[in-house]
């Protein structure tokens, strides 16, 4: 890998990893005794890890100009098998915290393990670890085919990618000794916010770069959506945590905002969080791995255009149904609510247009399980934001609200949605990236799907059915004007529901662990592509009008 | 320049652009989007001009039904309070034996007690009020502070080494770390406590550290336990003859409370419920550990 860098590249990435250890090391100075001390050390070794790797390969031959005229993959890779990690790591957390909340003991009396601090690691490890890396490699490899360019240079997408994973391992490190922000998804301190700025302007330039090197006259929808998302997660994680350290080497930090105020634009955060890390990021990933395992021509044009300005506007207004029947003034939630149910029709119109897409090659949907996830995911995408703008109208967040059916939502978009299309996405992209004729095993493919949306539909019915019972519960009066159930009557009753959640997420996790096994497999052992189909994959195929291939210096 | 071309399966023309291989057909937006748009629109129009929606500096639109959340939370208080007022004014009023003699109003005491009770003191006493290690068992007879009504009612205003100005304060010295009994002497009275209420138990243990025993209870503990161990309600001091134990009546519990002390932490709760609701509980309490026997 370090042998396809350029000697420039090579010297830049060890300048830049040296100059991160010595920052590693002077926060494990300044703030020895202080978790921002442990952090540093993290950063230390981790620096020290990619300045090994660098000079492993220092002294290797300059790489081929040849490989200007294929696209530059090897990060991807990397990313997809990270993100896989992750995502094997996070759904592990998603378990254990479910079976916390059916047998608490399983706690074991230690404070890294209590449910407050395995919590995030698991939203960190599926959201950032699991969903980040897979938006991450999937961009970088649908910005170069839908521009029919290579990625301007070789360090950035390397910088971005270590330097994302870096953050993600600062947050999860962090979380087991107690370090947060106490944000929801916003968690990491300062020190890890300042460097995730650094690497995500990074990110955005790249992804700017590489368009403006494209052969194509028009930009494909996949990339709007991918560049909202980068755009819009800039904005929002900036602001919402802006923070004064209490000292330069302590890892605690003050927020900017207070009271209220600070409630809104957390929750603007949180809102827009969902809106553009996990819908519009991965509504990308649909644009293109949909379109292109179906074979078919995106349904309609317009309807990209409608709905993705649609969810772009809409969302940034929802935040506040997050916060129904609070301090918050009536005004804003009347806001949050209506803009809430307006957004339904933009996203009905990206689920529908993915799903009427596949008019003409549902016999394909029927026989391939990679489409099938990716059919599914698109329903699950209805389902959940159907859902999510019910939840929105005051009258119903307050029974919902507090409850597990918030969560039961979430879930129905986080394993139903975000999860499936990626693994439909990855199964796609796999066999493209390691050049192979196919998948190791497509029998395993369907086995992850059955075990998936299995897992999905436990999880999700088991939610419902608790969330409205805890919501009805904590609202029956009887007959003297008093409450009926007592909070740990409700907590009783949730019981049966909490093990059978923890049930499907096991189903669930077990179908990542044959999904991760059958990508490595495929890997090792899938026949290879032949020279001339792999061919195929490069920047210029169309034969007609062989344009320069606009790649590397 | 980009050249359409048509779609076999649906007959629409693409847009003549190509993606690595991916096209778009260039159909017109389905009716019914905009339909459903226009309803979802003039839906909000509509709530916004009933309800508080628009900020104008430093007011905002209060739409034409005048309704805001907070005088409606108000309302619903109200609403409450007037649907309990039949049965919460007569509790108010009427003193505790007279309810305590009035099956219907007993009857509600039981059904709006154990939600109060599961919700404030059933972490620490337990849903059934059976207590723990260290949470006194309240369905039981024994009493540090008194069983009547009343007692139970003051105990919950004040709490018990709390932070209420008035709190009872229940003391169980630390007689051995503070180096007022040596080691063998707690030995001998915790044999003589057993003796109290299981002599069985210590009928292989010598003469003399029973009769020790009992000559260090009287020096040092009768001023708060009684002469013969059944304790003083005044002090908050537990009979010690009976078989209800906080802390436990085994001889490394009982040596553990000599030579530590105990102080139990039973929080006031005057300020966090209101009268109404501690006089419900104190009656809750009482019934509950009468219904036990
Ligand atoms: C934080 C734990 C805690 C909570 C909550 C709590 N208690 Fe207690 N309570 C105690 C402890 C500990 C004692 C014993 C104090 C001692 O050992 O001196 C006690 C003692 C009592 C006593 C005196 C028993 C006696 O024998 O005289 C009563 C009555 C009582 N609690 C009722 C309640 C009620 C009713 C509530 C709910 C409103 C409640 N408690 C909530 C910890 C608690
Ligand atoms: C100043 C008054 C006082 C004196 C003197 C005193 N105690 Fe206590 N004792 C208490 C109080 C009050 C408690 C209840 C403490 C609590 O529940 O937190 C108690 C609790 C106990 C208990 C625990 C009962 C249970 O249910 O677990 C034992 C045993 C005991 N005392 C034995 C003794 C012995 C033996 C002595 C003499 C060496 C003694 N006490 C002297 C006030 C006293
Ligand atoms: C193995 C599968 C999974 C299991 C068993 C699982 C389990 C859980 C549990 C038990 C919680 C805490 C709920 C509570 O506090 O009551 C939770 C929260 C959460 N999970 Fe998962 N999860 C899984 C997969 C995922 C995935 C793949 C994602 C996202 C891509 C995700 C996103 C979230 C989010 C955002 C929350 C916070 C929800 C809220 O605050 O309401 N989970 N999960």
């Amino acid at each position: 890998m370090i042998s396809q860098l350029t000697k420039g590249e090579r010297q830049l990435a060890l300048v830049i990893s040296i100059a991160v250890a010595f920052l590693g090391l002077a926060m494990a100075g300044g703030g020895f005794g202080n978790p921002l001390g442990f952090h540093g050390f993290i950063v230390l070794l981790f620096a020290l890890g990619v300045t090994f790797l660098i000079l492993s390969g220092y002294f290797a031959p300059e790489p081929s100009p040849e490989r200007l005229k294929r696209y530059y993959d090897d990060p991807i890779k990397v990313g997809v098998i990270l993100s896989l990690i992750w995502g094997v790591i996070g759904m592990f957390m998603g378990v254990w915290v479910a079976a916390l909340l059916a047998w608490p003991e399983m706690t074991f009396d230690a404070a890294w393990a209590s449910f407050g601090r395995l919590r995030p690691v698991h939203t960190t490890g599926v959201i950032f670890g699991f969903g980040g890396n897979a938006l991450i490699a999937t961009s970088f490899h649908v910005m170069q085919r839908t521009s029919r360019a290579r990625m301007p240079d070789q360090f950035s997408p390397w910088f971005v990618l270590l330097g994302y994973n870096l953050f993600c391992l600062l947050a999860v490190s962090g979380y087991f000794i107690g370090v947060t922000q106490s944000k929801e998804y916003a968690e990491p301190e300062w020190y890890a916010d300042i460097w995730l700025v650094v690497v995500w302007v990074t990110y955005l330039v790249l992804y700017m770069r590489t368009l403006a090197r494209r052969q194509e006259p028009h930009i494909y929808v996949a990339n709007w959506y991918y560049l909202a998302f980068i755009l819009v997660v800039a904005m929002l994680h900036i602001v919402n945590n802006l923070a004064i350290p209490i000292s330069l080497t302590a890892a605690k930090s003050y927020s900017a905002f207070s009271g209220v105020q600070d409630a809104m634009t957390q929750w603007w955060y949180g809102h827009n969080a969902v809106a553009f890390f996990l819908t519009a990021g991965f509504l990308g990933m649909m644009y293109y791995y949909l379109p292109k395992r179906a074979e078919r021509p995106i349904f309609s044009y317009r309807l990209s255009i409608v709905s993705f300005w649609g969810i772009t506007f809409l969302y940034m207004w929802a935040g506040s149904h997050h916060l129904h029947y609070t301090a918050l003034p009536h005004w804003v939630q009347t806001l949050g609510m209506t803009f809430s149910v307006m957004l339904l029709v933009p996203s009905w119109a990206s689920a529908a247009n993915a799903l009427l897409t596949l008019n003409g090659a549902w016999h394909k949907v029927r026989d391939d399980a990679t489409l099938r996830f990716m059919m599914v995911a698109a329903v699950f995408y209805g389902i959940s934001t159907f859902e999510g703008s019910f939840l929105a109208i005051r009258p119903v967040n307050s029974l919902s609200h507090y409850t597990d059916w918030t969560v039961g939502h979430v879930h129905a978009g986080a394993l139903g949605w975000v999860a499936l299309i990626t693994f439909g996405a990855i199964y796609t992209l796999a066999p493209i990236l390691w050049k192979r004729q196919r998948m190791y095993s497509p029998a395993l493919v369907e086995v992850h799907f059955w075990l998936a949306l299995a897992g999905t539909l436990v999880y999700v019915f088991a939610m419902w059915n608790s969330g409205i019972i805890q919501g009805l519960m904590w609202r029956t009066y009887n007959e003297s004007g008093t409450l009926a159930y007592s909070f740990v009557e409700s907590v009783e009753a949730m019981h049966p529901y909490y093990i059978a959640r923890t049930a499907g997420g096991l189903l669930f996790l077990a179908g990542i662990v044959v999904g991760f096994y059958n990508i490595l497999m495929t890997i090792r052992r899938a026949p290879s592509l032949e020279a001339s189909a792999a061919k195929q994959d490069e920047p210029v195929t169309s034969g007609a009008a062989p344009s320069p291939v606009s790649a590397g210096e | 320049m980009s050249v359409g071309e048509r779609d076999p399966h649906s007959g629409h023309m693409t847009t003549g652009h190509d993606w690595n291989g991916i096209k778009e057909l260039n159909r017109p937006v389905p009716k019914i989007i905009w339909l459903f748009l226009a309803a979802t629109v003039i839906f909000s129009v509509v709530y916004w001009i009933l309800m508080p929606a628009w900020p104008l500096g430093v007011t905002y639109t209060h739409g034409l039904l005048g309704i805001d959340q907070r005088d409606s939370l108000e309302a619903q208080l109200e609403e409450g309070a007037q649907q309990q007022s039949a049965w919460a004014d007569q509790i108010r009023e009427a003193s505790l034996a007279t309810i305590q003699e009035d099956p219907q109003l007993m009857e509600t005491v039981r059904k709006t007690g154990a939600t109060l009770f599961g919700d404030n003191c059933a972490v620490c006493h337990g849903t059934e009020g059976n207590g723990g290690p260290g949470y006194p068992n309240l369905s039981d007879q024994a009493w540090l502070w008194g069983g009547a009504p009343e007692e139970v009612q003051e105990t919950l205003r004040v709490g018990i080494n709390a932070e209420h100005p008035e709190t009872r304060i229940g003391q169980m010295m630390a007689f051995g770390e503070n180096r007022m009994l040596g080691r063998d002497e707690i030995r001998d009275v915790v044999t003589y406590v057993q003796s109290l209420f299981n002599p069985d138990a210590v009928a292989d243990r010598p003469e003399e550290a029973l009769a020790n025993g009992e000559e260090i209870f009287a020096a040092n503990c009768v001023s708060c336990h009684a002469e013969d161990g059944s304790g003083m309600t005044e002090v908050g001091a537990p009979n010690l003859t009976d078989d209800f134990w906080i802390y436990g009546g085994d001889r490394q519990s009982l040596y553990d409370t000599i030579f530590y002390g105990r102080q139990g932490v039973m929080p006031h709760w005057e300020g966090r419920l209101s009268p109404l609701e501690r006089k419900v509980l104190a009656l809750y309490v009482v019934d509950m550990s009468n219904r036990e026997e």
